[in-house]
């Protein structure tokens, strides 16, 4: 049972309504033993520093420290809190308290044996009188195999929170067998002692007809539990990735389905949803870290703002345009330039040659060479045709190009339609 | 057999497929659009959902194109190719398949044309255009997609390591050209118009393209793939 107490005000209490009684947990993050110590000073409102050395003045006080720290550490159960971390219920299985709590087991057996040295010392210290004192090693051995047991208790729980792996439940099972052996081992070193050494057959094989008994009465039933614990472990994961599913579905795809119903006799419109439904759940699916990306950030990379651009065009025209980009490479100011001569080449495009089907946008990267290609199938468009004071391509897609180096052509294609090609030399390799 | 190819062309030829998806309605939307046999020469003469059912009507249908999603329950498009691998290489009657698929990513695509898909088409292609694919797949020339030009050139393109095998792992000057304008969007008669090559010559550098896809064990096309395992 938790010791609770209810004084010692938090200097952050978590939500300032519900003042709930503090009970005092072990830490289960950054502790370097059993987390005692952090607990208490995360209890008591104390830096852990002090409480630490309170525990090791008390250690030189004929091992009492020890002593203590150990009770504590059996008594106390394990939660999550303490000093620095954030104050919150043991129940409460935050996800990213999972994550925290993520902590590598290694320096426990350290501990123990720390344990047993300064119960040694104690024991040692203190003169019980000459009989008592030959129960002393018996007690101390089955003493270290409860704990060995009793912590499983804690990790159990622990296993609330973190997937146990399989090399890591095995560990489990060879601590409690340990843990077992130990108190096996105390309790025949104490009939020895007694001097029934003689009826030590006997009492075995009446033990062992027992531990069977209980064994066949209750494995089966243990056998299921854990079975039971481990499946609706699975089930949780499972729901919980459906969640998630489920909620990206509901954000996007039932709302777009909302908006196009909405707007059914709109065919423009539902086309344009449609299109920017499709882009942004193919990012979802097939793009690893582009899950829930903003738009707001700058693209950093060739293809991405090819796609960025093609993607605003394709909303804002309603034209669908398909884009394939060969090769990657970061953007530099020449091809930021080229990036906004393409996406006036994509504008046009959409405007005047929308109505042929959709347009095609090609970009390459071959060595320092990036060609990007924007063709449409419209009626087509003659450059000597369109008047001087026609900024659009003249300025904007030819001149742009040419003040950075690069180069632009226009020209028809031979089935119908015009395509832009822009080229620019990177700065850099 | 049902073939009435009177050297007329055109209308009068006629190709039957078999379309393998796992969404009835796609194969119901796909059905109305190339289905009417009389103006498209496209007879459907057989649907399936999943794997196995698609093995069994192409057994016992023997069409000559198959229209194949690369998503498919019991294994996907794939495992439909490996256990159609003896009608495929039938020397009489050949079984030939054409990928057709919603899917960006590039591993399933190249995994589909390893597994002897005769061509990839994305789902947004128009009625007359698959149309037109079907009847070059029958012919057992290559369909691509833009998009699948895009990846092939992607594949072939980083070419640091050497070679292993000289004929099958690099791509020359013209049919880089080809795969270039097919990623800008050309048909193949604009290809060959644009590049001064009758259409035969277009057809058959895509065809050589598609070997060398099939064949080549260069292992940065792998690993290239498995660099873009996206899902």
């Amino acid at each position: 049972m938790p010791a609770a107490t209810t004084r010692a005000p938090s200097s952050h209490a978590p939500d300032p309504e519900e003042p709930a009684p503090r009970k005092l947990y072990r830490s289960a993050d950054g502790r370097m033993l059993g987390g005692v110590a952090r607990g208490l000073a995360g209890h008591l409102g104390l830096p852990v520093v002090w409480v630490r050395f309170v525990f090791l003045g008390l250690f030189f006080a004929e091992g009492l420290g020890a002593l203590l720290y150990a009770v504590f550490w059996i008594v106390v159960p394990l939660g999550v809190g303490g000093v620095g971390g954030v104050d919150r219920s043991l129940f409460e299985t935050a996800p990213d308290g999972r994550r925290r709590l993520r902590k590598p087991d290694a320096g426990q057996v350290f501990a123990l044996l720390a344990l047993l040295v300064g119960a040694v010392i104690f024991v040692g210290n203190v003169d019980m009188g000459s009989s008592a004192d030959r129960y002393v090693w018996p007690a101390l051995l089955i003493g270290a195999g409860s704990v060995l047991v009793w912590r499983q208790a804690d990790n159990a729980r622990r296993a609330q929170w973190i997937e146990v792996g399989r090399r890591r439940r095995v560990l489990h099972l060879a601590r409690g067998l340990a843990g077992v052996a130990l108190v096996g081992l105390g309790l025949a070193a104490f009939m020895v002692v007694r001097g029934s050494a003689a009826q030590l057959g006997t009492a075995l094989t009446a033990a062992i007809a027992v531990l069977t008994g209980i064994a066949l009465l209750a494995g089966p039933y243990l056998v299921r539990m854990t079975q039971d614990l481990s499946e609706e472990r699975l089930m949780r994961i499972r729901a919980q990735e459906r969640a998630e599913v489920a909620a990206h579905v509901h954000d996007s795809v039932l709302h777009t389905l909302t908006l196009i119903q909405r707007n059914a006799d709109d065919g423009g419109e539902v086309r344009r949803l449609a299109r920017a439904q499709e882009r942004e759940l193919r990012n979802w699916l097939y793009n690893p870290e582009g899950t829930g990306k903003e738009e707001a950030e700058e693209p950093s990379s060739l293809a991405e703002a090819v796609k960025r651009a093609a993607a605003e065009v394709e909303d804002k025209h309603g034209v669908p345009l398909e884009v394939v980009v060969v090769g990657d490479c970061p953007l530099d100011e020449k091809l930021t330039a080229q990036m906004q001569a393409a996406r006036e080449a994509m504008v046009n495009a959409a405007k005047y040659g929308g109505e042929g089907g959709a347009v095609q946008v090609f970009a390459e990267v071959e060595g320092r060479t990036v060609f990007v290609s924007v063709r449409d199938r419209g009626p087509g468009f003659d450059l000597d045709a369109v008047p001087g004071d026609r900024m659009g391509v003249r300025e904007s897609i030819i001149g742009r190009m040419q003040r950075n180096g690069g180069t632009a052509r226009l020209r028809p294609v031979p089935g119908g339609g015009t395509e832009v090609e822009l080229e620019m030399e990177r700065a850099s390799q | 057999m049902t073939e009435n190819t009177e050297a007329a062309g055109g209308p009068e030829r006629r190709v039957r497929v078999v379309l393998v998806d796992d969404h009835r309605m796609f194969r119901t939307g796909v059905q109305a659009e190339i289905g009417r046999t009389e103006e498209t020469g496209v007879e459907v003469v057989g649907e399936a959902a999943d794997v196995d059912q698609a093995v069994t009507v192409i057994t016992a249908t023997r069409p000559e194109v198959v229209l194949l999603d690369v998503h498919l329950p019991g294994g996907g498009g794939v495992e439909v190719l490996r256990r159609c691998a003896p009608m495929m290489g039938a020397v009489e009657n050949p079984v030939r398949f054409l990928a057709l698929s919603v899917s960006d990513a590039a591993e399933d695509v190249i995994g589909v044309i390893r597994g002897g898909a005769r061509g990839y088409v994305t789902k947004t292609i128009t009625g007359t255009d698959l149309v037109d694919s079907v009847f070059r797949v029958q012919d057992g020339d290559a369909v691509f997609s833009p998009r699948l030009a895009g990846f092939v050139l992607d594949a072939f393109a980083s070419t640091d390591a050497p070679p292993v095998d000289e004929d099958l792992d690099r791509l020359t000057q013209r049919e880089r050209e080809v795969l270039r304008l097919i990623a800008r969007g050309y048909a193949y008669k604009e290809i060959a118009k644009q590049l001064f090559i009758s259409v035969k010559t277009v057809e058959s550098h895509v065809s050589a393209v598609l070997r060398k896809l099939q064949l080549s064990n260069r292992h940065e096309l792998t690993r290239w793939a498995t660099a873009r395992r996206l899902v």
